[in-house]
């Protein structure tokens, strides 16, 4: 039972730019899930493209967090099916995704609390080798994994904090933390939760940054409340409210789109 | 107190020591407990030892569940338990040398503990909890109907008999070297385990398990692994105590033998490496000096446990951790 699956984990890590605008590498067709009659998710249609940034915006319980839970399997879906890199998701399981290279965060932050900022992001790296279950080795042999910890650590700003335990920084150095962690997976597609939610101007600027950065080769479908940044950063935005797809297409379109204005003024005002 | 830290940083970032410190502190300890090993027979009456390292490796076990697993198993006097029914009766009924008895228990336990944590570990918390008690209580009625178990008599004047053939067990100072050296042998293990690359996705796993899984790592193999880590050690726990004292019975697979270890590692400190070696010094200490008071030593435990709980909740080495800002 206790046996491995590093193949798995050997997958392309690049994509070559060239006559890939319509290659798919996410797409749901009829996605929804339902908790005890309520209806959470309806029949989301959704489609990624690969290589871009596709925002998922809409008020507060439209289902966002829910949809990100079916696609990475957090969540069984009621109906639907999710297909990732042209490979049926829909039955796998959470880890087994994740293999798969399709990485998401967590709107509320998630670090391994009691663990140091260095540790947390060497977790991560641990997965190079397969599965951990050595439990009769010394911790020494992932020490060759700090080289590579700390540069991705550098590359978040959290040098100053690598021996710290995570549960003693900031929430904005938390969700830095958390970031490092997920790129050192090298994600070929990232969903990324809220990963502004409470953070400051100046940390606001540095994630989009690092956002950009680390979209050039792999492909973000981002949460993110911030419409300013959502408008900087994605190429493609669905509008999402009460479980539906309201809209999609760019931020132009999507912002003048009379339904959309009315669903934010309307959850504004209930 | 996570969230008013975040709030308010201090500007020096508190930092973990780092683990070569800490290892150095550690190798320390572990070679004065086997110095202090060495010498106590000649100072406190070994079979009293001999108890206290027995319940100090079944809660060193525990704690490894707990406290590094995160996992609250209420029914780990079941492969305690079950382990000594089965190395006293191999080594009675059908003359198997000690070692090979206990290590027969120990098998068994480590078994057991796989068919009922591939059970267990599909729930989380409480519900886990449960489960695990559960299952504990159908060995327990197992064992009061089962023949070879011997019933509420349960199975007595087990032979100490030859270790390897050669070294008489009979001798009371004899076999408490021997038990020191399986104590030991187990100590040394269940660090290794919490210090290996596998104690650190185990460590991550109870911090965040969710986020665990978003790395990719199945949670529940890691879980399944320390269940079956932990009731192994138990059983090697329990299959040496029947050793010691000739005896299996009732009162080690009974659900009190469950709690019992529960407070030890809460006394002691859970999720540190020597808390449970100092929670069964205390707990097996007043069951014994306190003997004569009958059913208060149950009365006063319970009081020690909810003085520790509401004073301090990190247990006795815990406390001292804090003071000396090294993980014990
Ligand atoms: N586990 C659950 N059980 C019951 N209802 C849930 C659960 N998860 C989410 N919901 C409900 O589903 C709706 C969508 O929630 P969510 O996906 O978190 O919204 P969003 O992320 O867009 O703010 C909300 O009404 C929420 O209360
Ligand atoms: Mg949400």
């Amino acid at each position: 039972m206790l046996h491995g699956g590093t193949a798995a984990s050997a997958r392309p890590l690049t994509i070559s730019g060239e006559g890939m605008a319509d290659d798919i590498i996410l797409s749901a067709k009829g996605l929804g899930r339902d908790f005890k009659g309520f209806t959470a998710v309806g029949e989301v249609d959704l489609n990624v493209r690969r290589g871009s940034i596709h925002a998922l915006i809409g008020p507060n319980g439209a289902g966002k967090t829910t949809c990100f839970n079916l696609l990475t399997k957090f969540l069984q879906p009621s109906r639907g099916q999710i297909v990732y890199n042209g490979r049926n998701i829909t039955t796998m399981k959470p880890a087994d995704v994740a293999r798969l290279g399709l990485v998401r965060s967590f709107q509320i932050s998630a670090v391994f609390g009691h663990l140091s900022v260095l540790e947390n992001v060497r977790i991560a790296l641990q997965r190079r080798r397969g599965d951990n279950f050595d439990f009769w080795r010394s911790e020494k042999v992932v020490r060759s994994l700090d080289p590579d910890a700390k540069a991705l650590i550098d590359a978040v700003g959290l040098t100053p904090y690598l021996g710290t335990v995570a549960v003693e920084l900031s929430y904005g150095r938390k969700r830095a933390l958390e970031i490092a962690t997920t790129l050192a997976l090298e994600p070929e597609m990232l969903l990324l939760d809220e990963p502004m939610a409470g953070m400051g101007h100046e940390d606001v600027e540095r994630t989009s940054a690092l956002i950009r950065r680390v979209s050039a080769n792999r492909t973000v479908l981002m949460v993110e409340h911030n419409l300013s940044v959502v408008a900087s950063l994605s190429d493609t935005i669905t509008v999402l409210a009460r479980g539906n797809v309201l809209a999609e297409g760019t931020y132009e379109s999507v912002s003048k789109d009379a339904r959309v204005i009315d669903a934010y003024i309307g959850a504004g005002h209930a | 107190m996570a969230n008013a830290s975040a709030v308010v940083e201090s500007p020096v970032a508190p930092v973990l020591p780092d683990a070569n410190s800490a290892g150095r502190l550690h190798r320390r300890v572990i070679i004065g407990l086997a110095l202090v090993l060495i010498v106590a027979p000649f100072v406190v009456y070994p079979v009293f030892l001999m108890k206290i390292l027995c319940f100090a490796l079944f809660a060193c076990a525990f704690n490894l569940l707990l406290g590094y697993g995160g996992l609250l198993s209420f029914g780990h006097a079941a492969y305690f338990g079950m382990a000594s029914y089965i190395c006293a009766y191999t080594a009675k009924v059908w003359g198997w040398p000690p070692e090979v008895a206990i290590l027969a228990g120990t098998l068994v336990a480590a078994l057991l503990g796989l068919v009922f944590g591939a059970l267990a570990i599909r729930r989380q918390g409480i519900y886990f909890a449960m489960i695990t008690l559960a299952l504990a209580q159908m060995v327990f009625f197992f064992s009061v109907q089962a023949k070879f178990t011997g019933g509420e008599d349960g199975i007595q004047a087990v032979p100490r008999g030859r270790l390897l053939g050669v070294l008489n067990l009979g001798d009371d100072r004899a076999l408490y070297y021997f038990v020191a050296v399986v104590f030991m042998a187990g100590l040394l293990l269940i660090y290794r385990v919490i210090h290996s690359p596998f104690g650190q996705v185990l460590k991550a796993i109870r911090d965040n398990e969710p986020r665990a899984i978003s790395l990719g790592f199945r949670a529940n193999q890691y879980k399944l692994l320390v269940f079956v880590l932990s009731t192994t050690l138990a059983g090697l726990a329990g299959a040496t105590k029947a050793i010691v004292f000739q005896l299996a019975s009732l009162t080690d697979v009974n659900w009190t033998m469950s709690g019992e270890v529960v407070l030890m590692t809460l006394v002691g400190g859970l999720g540190t490496v020597f808390g449970p070696i100092l929670g069964a010094i205390v707990i097996v200490s007043m069951e014994n000096y306190l003997a004569s008071l009958g059913a208060w030593v149950t009365v006063i435990q319970g009081i020690v446990f909810v003085v520790c709980v509401l004073l301090f909740r990190e247990g006795i080495v815990g406390l001292f951790s804090r003071w000396l800002k090294q993980p014990l």
